[in-house]
């Protein structure tokens, strides 16, 4: 144990996401060690991000004003939506530049064991959007795996009886990996998912 | 496969269910890169056969998977399933919750469970709850449904007291036991017993019952809540009943 303050810092530092307590000792003593000017240009921007950016009230993605910049641009098609887990999955999406629709991002998959419902979600704000007409298409962006999967279920069950569109992405195939040394669950999801879903 | 944590960029603290060593914890490194060479394999619900390396920290570490069968896929690809099966795993998963304790008969359980849920042998709910009466059976709590849960009486009785652990006989009854019907009782033996002739004939209304006195039985008795439980689908169980099994040979 340190003293005081710098105890203090390990320990907020350690509960951050992917921060041991190794990592939050390494952490702190760089900190310690480093530029006055570095460490103020960190903790304002610390401040800032919690002071300006907010959730998109159409999408719920990071947004810098009421709507993010994909909702604002008008050049995106109206008729399509995408549905992701998490803001960093609308930036995956974008960095493929296949998708011209819009997004929405439901805040994580459902998890009974971790108590994480569909009430927990942006699923009942999704199903709004979803009501007026405009849209006839929706991705499912899940994460190619079991929690994903069991999202993707839910709301293609759900978005089936509105007569809308409904795929689910291909995806969790290894980049430019062999496919010898793809292992075989993604690559039977791969293959499985390469059609729109029925419901 | 019980459970998995995320921790740090790649890595999964992994909760496994083994055959001889009750359960376990361990590290699985970088399986969240899609390039991992068991990432997919690292899964909840997943049959596997795994070996361990013993690190210098408190867990292990995952050196090999191979998989025997992988139930997610069957199991996520239906949200009453999928919810269900999470109940199961949180189930025991509680039940098992001492390191490295051998739980034969508990694992022995959980696959079975599992593999009917995956071919959808029976309904869900049906599944859930003979899981959950067995499961809680061997692990000491088991429900009285036909002799006095308290002197032994023998039956059949018409109330139910979650505090005495079952039904009981009119001397035995506590004020403000419950009264299930004849046939959720008669359900409950089917389940425990594995009499699925019984059980698969059960109606809607017989069931719903019964997933409600199994379920308040595991609350009462599992000291915390189980989160699952409140979350379990059960609106697919009557199409369910009437669509024949698929995937059976
Ligand atoms: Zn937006
Ligand atoms: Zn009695």
């Amino acid at each position: 144990m340190y003293e005081g303050v710098i105890q203090d810092l390990i320990d907020e530092l350690g509960r951050l996401p992917g921060v041991g307590p190794k990592g939050a000792q390494r952490i702190a003593f760089h900190l310690l060690n480093a530029d006055s000017a570095d460490v103020k240009r960190l903790a304002d921007s610390l401040i800032e991000v919690k002071d300006k950016v907010h959730f998109c009230k159409t999408c719920y993605n990071v947004a810098q004003a009421e709507q993010c910049r994909i909702c604002a641009d008008v050049r995106r098609e109206l008729t399509a939506i995408c549905v992701v887990e998490e803001p960093k999955d609308v930036i995956a999406v974008e960095r493929t530049r296949e998708f011209r629709g819009r997004y929405h991002v439901l805040g994580g998959a459902i998890n009974p064991m971790e108590g994480i419902g569909p009430d927990d979600l942006r699923i009942k704000e999704l199903m709004v959007r979803l009501g007026d007409d405009t849209i006839t298409e929706v991705i499912l962006a899940m994460d190619p795996n079991v929690e994903g999967e069991a999202t993707a279920s839910y709301l293609a069950r759900i978005i089936k009886p509105m007569g809308i569109k409904t795929s689910r992405l291909a995806s969790g195939l290894p980049v430019g990996g062999d496919l010898e040394y793809a292992d075989e669950i993604t690559l039977g999801r791969a293959f499985e998912d390469r059609r729109p879903l029925d419901g | 496969m019980l459970r998995t944590h995320k921790l740090g960029e790649a890595d999964r603290i992994v909760t496994f269910l083994t055959h001889h060593f009750g359960q376990v914890r361990a590290v699985a490194k970088g399986v969240r890169k899609t390039n991992s060479r068991f990432g997919a394999r690292v899964e909840p619900f997943a049959h596997v056969a795994v070996q361990f390396h013993q690190g210098r920290g408190n867990l292990d570490t995952v050196t090999q998977v191979i998989t025997h069968d992988a139930f997610g896929g069957d199991i996520s690809r239906d949200y009453g399933r999928y919810t269900t099966g999470s109940a199961m795993l949180e189930i025991a998963e509680r039940l098992t919750n001492h390191e490295r304790e051998p739980a034969v008969d508990q694992y022995m359980l959980l696959l079975g469970g599992l593999r009917a849920l995956s071919k959808q042998e029976h309904a869900s709910g049906l599944i859930l709850d003979a899981y959950l009466l067995r499961s809680m059976a061997v692990a000491g709590w088991a429900m009285a449904f036909d002799d006095c849960a308290k002197c032994g009486v023998p039956g059949p009785h018409g109330a139910f007291a979650l505090s005495a652990g079952g039904v009981v006989c009119p001397n035995c009854r506590p004020a403000g036991a419950a009264n299930p019907a004849p046939q959720s009782l008669e359900l409950i033996g089917a389940l425990l017993s594995s009499d699925w002739a019984v059980a698969d004939a059960s109606d809607e209304r017989t069931r719903r019952e019964v997933a409600g006195l199994t379920a308040a039985f595991a609350q009462y008795h599992l000291e915390s809540g189980l989160r699952s439980l409140r979350l379990v689908d059960r609106t697919e169980q009557v199409q369910e009943a009437d669509t024949p099994p698929r995937g059976e040979s």
